[in-house]
């Protein structure tokens, strides 16, 4: 048996995630990623968040939906936060006031704003030091916590409010930037993509990275109910269409070789995934725009089944 | 009295604060060099490279990121510190507050430099200005000597208080200037800082606690009101952390002003940091032509000691208030809006003259200090001038 498996069933029964009440909205996906993370973990772990969507949903004082111990500090700063405690515990065990066998998994969460804008330097910073820590960003594509405004990770067309679509500009001008591409140019020991719809491969790659020493890094889509404009019910099946259309492929990259974790049977065409969004909405009869995000999906596939198996540092 | 031969060495302003953190051999240090203090941190890291200290060093990417390590690390616990000057102090001015407000007991060295732009490497307190209301503790040393025994007593302060402290020098006229530092040994430091004892930390997995949540309108406003009372409460804590090293060792540092001459004193210059080395030979001299001033010395800036100054200023007819800052308010630097306020309640008080000087590292001379004692003079004649006046400057 493969050393990080876990049965579900032992899963379901760890269960450690956000507890009820927190404010989330109905139908994020972002307390299920948590939960999946949490419960992936054979230590204990202590949790660095970035400001965020799931940070002010979580812990609205004097309560926190955190069974774990948890740290907020501001937007830009995660990964420099837990690089700080992650020191911290070592320092305290070379100088034996804590036991040199006692294992915590570091692990920092940020939004796409906090990781490939405004906290890309803190992160990049701590991962060229090689602090041994988990960064999941989870990724709904924009800055949804002041109300849906672009990111770098907003894709192409994507009316935001501050790319919005008008009658001359239809949404955001520029393609999003591939972050776990330039994290993985840092020569990260472990680098992957997931989504919550593939919880299976998801939680295999929180546990492979919980066993590798250094920095790692998952992105995990987190489609947004408000953000993306779809119904409360269908962050799952959004997250899946984004696997199944190949905008969003699950891969990781370990010590530097490329694995294709899953390969759609039948690549849908990207128009399904965009259809089903109203941000996307004014996208639909432009049918050029469409051509230029299905050529664009399908060059980095491409470029991801060729790379798939080969290391590359 | 000194209780015993100290040993001394000759260390730059800079040297000393380095040979502190040495003795110190905090958990962590997370820093990001800038002139004019990036002596600290390579002095620091030599030290680590030869196995000096035990300390993990974090080099990190920015000042943001330094005191974001810094809070991270004290907030599992470790004892933490760090420099910066200028412009790095102005980057870590968001994580500023949000050190103080988790009550972590981090201390700073800081060589004060001039802000941009213009861009300029040397001496004056907009940086330290900008950050006095961030919730630290802010110590200004007039000499390396200082500086070093300052470093140790902050620690012990901050980690007594729970409230971060910046041990602050004039950039190249203090962390360049070299001067005999007495020491003290390994141990006695050792055994005077003792052990950090954190209010709580986040490696703590058995008693997992939330840090730094949101806050809202109905109770954010209680923990300042809190965060206030223990600023407040640090006021005791310098007091008694700066007796007891003095009594140990046998010095006799100030907690919050020094008063030189002050005596039979008629009117009086408040100044801080090196500045106050200047206008100490100055006095001298003046006083040799009957001029009667005497000079208050502010150490410890924040908290603000505005009981003692109240108390100490108002026999006076006038006093000079030296400002290195400006605060583009019109309203002059600000030390001295901070010392009118604080004079405010009195029926009788002296005449507040603000006098900025220094700025971008202009050299204050003893000319300057001469001219400074003699405005303060006439205006105790009953001269008027303008509210602020600017010193050593082509106008
Ligand atoms: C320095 C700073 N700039 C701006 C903000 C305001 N702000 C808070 S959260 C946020 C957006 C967060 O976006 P993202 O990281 O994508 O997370 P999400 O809210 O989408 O979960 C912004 C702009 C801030 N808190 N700090």
């Amino acid at each position: 048996m493969k050393k990080n498996f876990i049965s579900l069933k032992e899963l379901s029964e760890r269960n450690i995630g956000l507890a009820p009440g927190h404010r989330a909205c109905a139908g994020c996906p972002f307390p299920s990623i948590v939960r999946m993370v949490l419960s992936a973990s054979d230590n204990p772990v202590v949790v660095a968040n970035a400001t965020g969507c799931l940070e002010v949903t979580s812990t609205i004082f004097p309560y926190s939906a955190w069974p774990v111990p948890w740290i907020h500090s501001a937007f830009e700063n995660v990964a420099a936060t837990i690089a700080g405690i992650e020191t911290a515990f070592r320092v305290f065990k070379k100088r034996g006031i804590i036991p040199e066998n006692k294992k915590i998994n570091f692990i920092a969460f940020g939004g796409d704003g906090a990781t490939y804008d405004i906290g890309l330097q803190a992160l990049s910073g701590a991962i060229e030091r090689g602090h041994n820590f988990l960064y999941i960003l989870y990724d709904n594509q924009a800055y949804m916590n002041t109300g849906i405004q672009r990111s770098s990770a907003t894709p192409f067309g994507a009316n935001t409010t501050t790319s919005p679509a008008g009658k001359v500009i239809p949404g955001k001008l520029q393609d999003r930037k591939d972050i776990t591409e330039i994290i993985a140019a840092h020569g990260t020991p472990y680098v992957a993509q997931a989504s919550p719809s593939h919880f299976y491969d998801f939680i295999s790659k929180i546990r492979k990275a919980f066993e590798i020493k250094g920095p790692k890094f998952i992105a995990v889509l987190s489609p947004c109910v408000p953000g993306w404009g779809y119904r409360e019910n269908e962050s799952i099946e959004i997250a899946k269409l984004a696997v199944e259309t190949c905008f969003w492929p699950l891969y990781e990259i370990e010590h530097g070789v490329y694995k294709l974790t899953y390969k759609p049977a039948k690549k849908l065409p990207v128009r399904i995934w965009l259809e089903k969004q109203e941000r996307f909405k004014h996208l639909i009869n432009r049918e050029e725009l469409i051509t230029e995000i299905q050529k664009k999906v399908d060059e980095k596939w491409e470029r991801l089944l060729n790379l798939d198996g080969k290391k590359i540092f | 009295m000194k209780l015993k031969n100290l040993k001394k060495l000759a260390l730059t302003g800079n040297e000393a604060a380095a040979y502190a953190m040495k003795q110190i051999n905090p958990d962590v240090v997370a820093a990001y060099p800038i002139t004019p203090s990036t002596e600290i941190v390579q002095i620091f890291s030599k030290y680590v490279a030869d196995g000096e200290v035990d300390t993990e060093f974090v080099p990190v990417e920015s000042e943001h990121s330094a005191m974001s390590v810094c809070i991270g690390a004290s907030a599992a616990g470790a004892r933490v510190m760090t420099a910066t000057a200028s412009q790095g102090l102005a980057l870590m001015h968001e994580m500023l507050y949000i050190a103080s407000s988790l009550r972590l007991p981090i201390v700073m060295v800081v060589g004060n430099r001039a802000l941009s732009a213009p861009i300029n490497i040397h001496a004056d307190h907009s940086d330290a200005m900008g950050s006095r209301d961030s919730g630290w503790m802010q110590m200004f040393c007039e000499n390396p000597n200082e500086v070093y025994h300052t470093v140790i007593m902050a620690v012990k302060i901050a980690e007594k208080a729970n409230l971060p402290c910046m041990v602050e020098m004039d950039g190249f006229i203090t962390t360049h200037e070299m001067e005999m530092v007495e020491t003290l040994d390994d141990k006695e430091v050792q055994e005077f800082v003792k052990k950090r004892i954190p209010l709580y930390s986040v490696l703590n997995v058995e008693e997992p606690i939330t840090i730094g949540a949101l806050d809202l309108f109905d109770y954010y406003f209680e923990h300042k009101r809190g965060q206030v009372e223990a600023v407040f409460k640090a006021k005791k804590i310098i007091s008694e952390v700066v007796k007891e090293y003095n009594t140990k060792f046998g010095f006799n540092f100030p907690d919050f002003v020094e008063e030189y001459e002050t005596e039979d004193a008629e009117i009086c210059v408040v100044a801080m940091s090196s500045a106050a080395g200047t206008l100490k030979e100055a006095i001298d001299l003046k006083r040799e032509s009957g001029i009667k001033i005497g000079l208050i010395r502010i150490k410890t800036f924040r908290p603000f000691p505005y009981e003692i100054l109240r108390e100490r200023l108002r026999k006076f007819k006038a006093v000079g208030v030296m400002d290195r800052a400006e605060t583009m308010s019109t309203l002059g630097g600000p030390l001295s809006i901070e010392i009118k306020a604080s004079l405010y309640p009195l029926d009788k008080k002296p005449v507040i003259q603000n006098f900025i000087f220094g700025l971008g590292g202009r050299e204050f001379s003893l000319e300057d200090a001469f001219h400074v004692i003699e405005i303060i003079e006439n205006i105790k004649k009953g001269k008027k001038y303008d509210d602020v006046l600017y010193i050593g400057i082509r106008e």
